[in-house]
């Protein structure tokens, strides 16, 4: 894709670029080469001495029991989030496809979690799951369930999943409602007058032709729930109990900051940014081929 | 309209409406715990209907805060989000229209480098590279300042990304008109390209000032001093008081006082912030 009337020139482009390049240079790729750097040293607990140890913190990293378990806990989060945000989302979108009433007023509401800021849905959430005045734990209590995240890490779990699906509903909402208004009617029509009915017609028509959406989502929320969600970790939970919430991104903050384990922590980064560029090369090949036709 | 099936059309309203109730409980039993007094949040489960504090809780905290968490005014936290939002917003806006226009007007070496290392930004999200972006900053001596709060985020790819999209859609024939009456390239960009992404810019403003708002980790290691706290993280610092049960009527105020804000935006704009969310990603 390129112009075919261009203007001449070669420093004035080359200005035009220098704050944008000039800002991803400093703070982006330069901390970036930094952590590659510093995941192959090693500082003594004095921070006086650096030495080169090759790929030790690697090895050190992936035999760590700890990191072993975040990642485990990341994948348990991450399917459980995109999973569940997906399937609602669809659901939600589906129905509101055929709606005629009121349909700008649902929309309009259900799109009002985009605006919260991880963060505060996680506060939210944590506030009606409270152990001693939450209304959910109340009423879990009420039904035999002994509610206390502080103490279970399942349920702190279960609590920051829901706080991550409840945030991330809206975008997944409005992605497959385009989806869906993008499908030509007469192609549902045509199924109808074969005699489908509304759920094979789904199954059969809808559900195939939404793929691309639903593939094209499936990779923005896995890279949601394994780097956005940090708020909402960080606000309620602090990945705890135990170690039950701390996923990746979160291990990389608490052994760099809290811990000042700089050669790990770089070797964490180091890893998360490879998955960051397979998730973004998956999803750059998907724009690309949406470009083509 | 295919058939018309009563009951579905029923099952479908029962299903958004429940949607629709999932997504606003949280927010309004927020509401109604930031209209109690503290003694109504001691004990019990949380009251579902609205308390008479309400404007005894908000004013008291817009003014002087919630001393156990420093004190901060959450007028002075609304303050600091409200310009690190717009600053963020206005100087990704800025800097991505003339990176695009770079990219797409003018044939010059490494073009494509360059366009491949503002979309390399995308692949490092700050959680990610936390330690050494941290460094730098320090190493800049931009901590504690607006400019370390907004400077490193202006960088867009996605913002980028759009605008050379749109670029490529406008028809050649403008730019050969421009150059033929003998219009320079600046000229072409103030007096053609810009009017023509009025709508474009509206709806990414929209988007990168949600994004400035809701901005949690990079102020929290950034600023130390009380006077920059934004009200994303002032919520944090209210929730983990040391050794005691938070003020749940004051940190719910504070949350309230968070989303609304970022809600009006959404609600208002509602039109141009499907179009930049959607197209954005597109």
């Amino acid at each position: 894709m390129h112009k075919k009337v261009t203007f001449r020139g070669v420093a004035l482009p080359l200005a035009l670029l220098l704050p944008q390049l000039a800002i991803t240079a400093v703070f982006f790729l330069w901390p970036a080469g930094q952590a590659l750097y510093q995941s192959v040293l090693r500082q003594d607990p004095f921070g006086l001495r650096t030495t080169f140890v090759g790929l030790a913190n690697f090895e050190r990293l992936f035999s760590d029991p700890l990191y072993l378990n975040a990642f485990q806990v990341t994948l348990v989060f991450s399917i459980a989030v995109t999973a569940i945000g997906l399937s609602l989302a669809l659901l939600l979108a589906v129905m509101a496809d055929r709606v005629i009433k009121g349909a700008s007023g649902y929309k309009t509401l259900l799109v009002m979690p985009y605006a919260v800021a991880p963060a505060v849905a996680g506060v939210l959430w944590w506030f009606l799951f409270n152990p001693s005045i939450g209304l959910f734990a109340h009423a879990l209590r009420a039904v035999g369930v002994d509610w206390n995240h502080l103490l279970n890490g399942d349920q702190a779990m279960i609590l920051v999943v829901v706080a991550a699906v409840w945030k991330q509903i809206s975008y997944n909402f409005l992605f497959f409602l385009a989806g869906l208004q993008a499908i030509p009617k007469s192609l549902i029509e045509a199924a109808a007058i074969d005699g489908a009915g509304p759920f094979k017609r789904f199954w059969t028509i809808v559900f195939p032709l939404l793929s691309p959406t639903a593939f094209f989502l499936l990779v923005v929320n896995v890279t949601y729930a394994f780097f956005d969600t940090f708020q909402i970790i960080h606000a309620t939970t602090s990945g705890g109990p135990g170690q039950a919430t701390t996923i990746l991104v979160y291990k990389v903050y608490s052994d760099g900051f809290v811990g000042l384990d700089l050669g790990g922590s770089a070797a964490q980064s180091v890893v998360l940014m490879a998955i960051v560029i397979v998730l973004t090369i998956v999803q750059f090949r998907w724009i690309e081929r949406r470009v083509q036709y | 309209m295919v058939e018309n099936r009563p009951v579905l059309t029923i099952l479908r309203h029962l299903v958004l409406g429940l949607g629709v109730v999932i997504v606003l409980f949280p927010v309004w039993v927020a509401f109604v715990a930031s209209t109690h007094p503290q003694a109504a949040l001691m004990s019990g489960a949380a009251p579902l209907l609205p308390g008479d504090r309400l404007v005894e809780n908000y004013s008291r905290l817009l003014a002087s805060g919630m001393s156990q968490a420093g004190g901060t005014p959450v007028g002075l936290m609304l303050l600091n989000s409200f310009i690190m939002a717009l600053l963020i917003a206005t100087g990704k806006i800025a800097v991505s229209l003339v990176s695009a226009f770079a990219i797409v007007y003018f044939r010059f070496p490494f073009r494509m480098v360059a366009f491949w290392i503002i979309f390399l930004t995308l692949m490092l999200p700050v959680e990610v590279r936390i330690l050494p972006t941290f460094e730098v900053i320090a190493d800049l001596g931009m901590l504690n300042s607006y400019a370390g709060l907004t400077i490193p985020l202006v960088a867009s790819a996605t913002a980028t990304f759009l605008f050379r999209q749109f670029y490529l859609t406008i028809p050649d024939e403008l730019a050969e008109a421009a150059r033929m009456d003998g219009a320079g390239p600046m000229r072409f960009f103030r007096d053609i390209l810009l009017p023509l992404s009025r709508t474009n810019i509206a709806a990414i403003f929209v988007i990168m000032f949600l994004f400035g708002w809701n901005q949690y980790l990079w102020p929290l290691i950034v600023t130390t001093d009380e006077s920059y706290t934004t009200i994303v993280m002032g919520i944090y610092r209210m929730v983990n008081v040391s050794d005691e049960q938070p003020q749940w009527h004051l940190v719910m105020a504070t949350a309230m006082l968070a989303l609304l804000p970022p809600v009006v935006v959404i609600l208002v704009m509602q039109r141009l912030f499907v179009k930049g969310l959607v197209e954005t990603e597109k």
